[in-house]
């Protein structure tokens, strides 16, 4: 009879990452149904278009590097990003903005640093912040939610105004505007509920007057609440199965929630309270999908809970006092900068030595 | 850095009493300025005009040839005076020299190159704290005379200008789809016909007009620079490779 030995850790389950991105794919599935539900086909295509576009670009990277592709193709990674930077941008948004969207966050911020495991910076965020950046028009018109609109585009239509940017009667997205019936709504082209609120308080109004809107009639904006509720089940499930650990998104939602209370209190009709907060915009797709990218988060569980309250602050802040109306993605690729310092502080002792002082 | 320009700064001084070794010293200044030791690929001076106003090949050019302009007028001066100014004192001297020749830049390019003039702004003025030209006043022309500090800046600038038109190229290619786009402000009317456009964007790649682009775009020539050094390397290993073996095959 002969042992087999091996050395720790002594783990019954062999998880590969190919295996592990399946899990994160499966938990995306509830949220991006619910953006289907509510935004239209155009969510769809542009998963089609961005996976596409991420296997093509990963392809002609592992190519270029003479690595072998079959096997870091498989390992599904380039997927998780496409589907993370496709769920994030608005659903009509012309084709050429997710193509180039996800090649960049492929090529120049997965490749380019080194490939699966090296990206200083989550590719998906970087890609978003690249689009945000070079297209603010397309990235800003988002579709109204079904609820209000009645019915979606049809699918062919859905196509024609992604490869056209003109339904086939000939109207721009902008122009559905015009062409609402009667009741002076948007037709398909909406701004979020975080813009709407940001484009009245500018304008002088109060909190509780904007959320008079019909945009808002449950939690945090129709659509939307829905939106995050699925991404939350998805989150949950990734608990569940321990693909990734309580720190990050309980310290994320926990420092927004925190300072969105503060801001209630302080200034009631001016900040937006921990409703709209936490279920509005991609918070929590931020808090379970983005901000736990194993690659560019911090390492160890005090790093992590550091590191996620930052990306909580930075959220708050930009969205509160900065120039966009979500600040997931400048929030995210900040605190990825400060990984290596936070990972430096917070390195745990390790078990049976003294406390290490701080150099 | 400072490693860098000090060594090039001595290569050749007392090779330079016969006429092959000027020959052979204007040659290595050449490889310096334009690719071994370049300004703004290798020693990374200069990067704030660089980054800051490569956004079109016109801008970049304007720049270009008021930064090699200076560099010439300061490196020729400062190589004049190098015997009478204390060594205490050298750097104060040599900033006034810098600051002389790009008052006289910014008049001439306010009262010729209007347009262009009011597109650098201050970019113009700030040429003067560009550290490729203090670095060569230091580490060349202050130890050399005047006709090989001449070339010196010639070259030291024209690395300097091509590496800034690159990148004004690229960034406005994938900016805008243009080139030359507003050549006129720096050739006169006639320069409008320069202008080619290479296809038509509805909507500009805004990241490669912002500075971002810059900094992404600076870092591809100088990956681009790296990768060719690399490729030459492993040719001449290769060929050194060979001629060993062909050695063993006359010995045996």
């Amino acid at each position: 009879m002969s042992f087999y030995i091996a050395s720790s850790p002594h783990t019954r389950q062999r998880r590969t990452t190919a295996r592990l991105m399946q899990l994160v794919i499966v938990a995306l599935i509830p949220g991006i149904l619910a953006q289907w539900y509510f935004f239209g086909w155009g969510v769809l295509l542009q998963l089609l278009l961005a996976i596409t576009t991420a296997y093509v670009a990963e392809s002609l990277c592992l190519h270029a590097r003479e690595r072998s592709s079959l096997s870091a193709l498989r390992d599904n990674t380039a997927l998780v990003t496409a589907m993370l930077l496709a769920v994030s941008i608005p659903p009509l948004a012309p084709w050429w903005v997710i193509v180039i969207g996800v090649a960049f966050s492929i090529i120049v911020v997965k490749h380019l640093y080194g490939g699966v495991g090296q990206n200083l910076f989550n590719p998906a965020m970087a890609g978003y912040v690249v689009l945000l950046i070079s297209f603010p028009l397309q990235m800003s018109s988002w579709v109204a939610p079904v609820e209000l609109t009645g019915q979606h585009l049809s699918l062919f239509e859905s196509i024609h105004l992604m490869l056209f940017q003109y339904t086939s009667e000939g109207y721009s997205v902008e122009q559905m505007r015009m062409v609402a019936s009667g009741t002076g709504l948007d037709a398909v082209a909406m701004a979020t509920p975080l813009d709407h609120i940001r484009t009245d308080l500018s304008q002088g109004l109060t909190l509780s007057e904007s959320l008079q809107a019909p945009l808002f009639s449950g939690l945090a904006g129709l659509g939307w609440q829905w939106v995050n509720l699925a991404y939350l089940l998805g989150g949950l499930f990734l608990l569940q199965q321990r693909v990734i650990q309580w720190h990050i998104p309980a310290a994320l939602l926990a420092s927004l929630a925190l300072l969105a209370a503060l801001g209630t209190l302080l200034a009631p009709d001016q900040l937006p309270g921990i409703d709209i907060h936490l279920f509005s915009g991609g918070t929590m797709l931020a808090a379970f999908f983005i901000a736990t990218d194993p690659v560019s988060a911090a390492t160890s569980n005090r790093g992590r809970l550091v590191y996620a309250a930052l990306i909580g602050l930075i959220i708050y802040l930009i969205r509160s006092f900065g120039g966009y109306p979500d600040a997931i993605a400048f929030a995210v690729l900040l605190a990825n900068m400060c990984v290596p310092i936070i990972d430096k502080y917070t390195r745990p002792t390790t078990y049976g030595h003294p406390r290490r002082k701080l150099q | 850095m400072s490693e860098s320009i000090a060594d090039t700064g001595v290569a050749g001084e007392a090779s330079t009493e016969t006429t092959n070794g000027r020959f052979d010293e204007i040659r290595t200044l050449t490889q310096n300025g334009l690719w071994s030791n370049n300004p703004a690929l290798v020693q990374l001076l200069g990067l704030c005009p660089l980054l800051a106003v490569s956004g079109t090949v016109t801008n970049a050019l304007g720049l270009g040839i008021a930064t090699m302009l200076v560099l010439i007028g300061s490196n020729v001066t400062v190589s004049l005076v190098r015997n009478f100014v204390p060594s205490e004192i050298r750097i104060p001297v040599f900033v006034m020299v810098i600051a002389t020749f790009v008052t006289l830049i910014e008049l001439f390019m306010n009262a010729f190159t209007y347009g262009l003039f009011m597109a650098l702004g201050i970019f113009i003025p700030l040429i003067v704290t560009n550290c490729a030209i203090i670095g060569r006043a230091e580490a060349y022309a202050s130890k050399n005379n005047w006709q090989l500090s001449a070339i010196d800046g010639f070259m030291m600038g024209l690395g300097f200008t091509l590496v800034l038109v690159l990148l004004g190229a690229m960034r406005e290619i994938i900016g805008q789809g243009t080139l030359f786009d507003g050549a006129e402000l720096l050739l006169g009317d006639w320069a409008t016909v320069l202008r080619i456009e290479l296809f038509a964007v509805d909507y500009p790649l805004l990241l490669a007009v912002l500075p971002p682009g810059a900094f992404i775009g600076m870092g591809f020539i100088i990956a681009g620079k790296n990768w060719i050094d690399h490729k030459r390397e492993q040719r001449s290993q290769t060929d050194s490779v060979r001629k060993v073996e062909r050695a063993r095959v006359t010995s045996a």
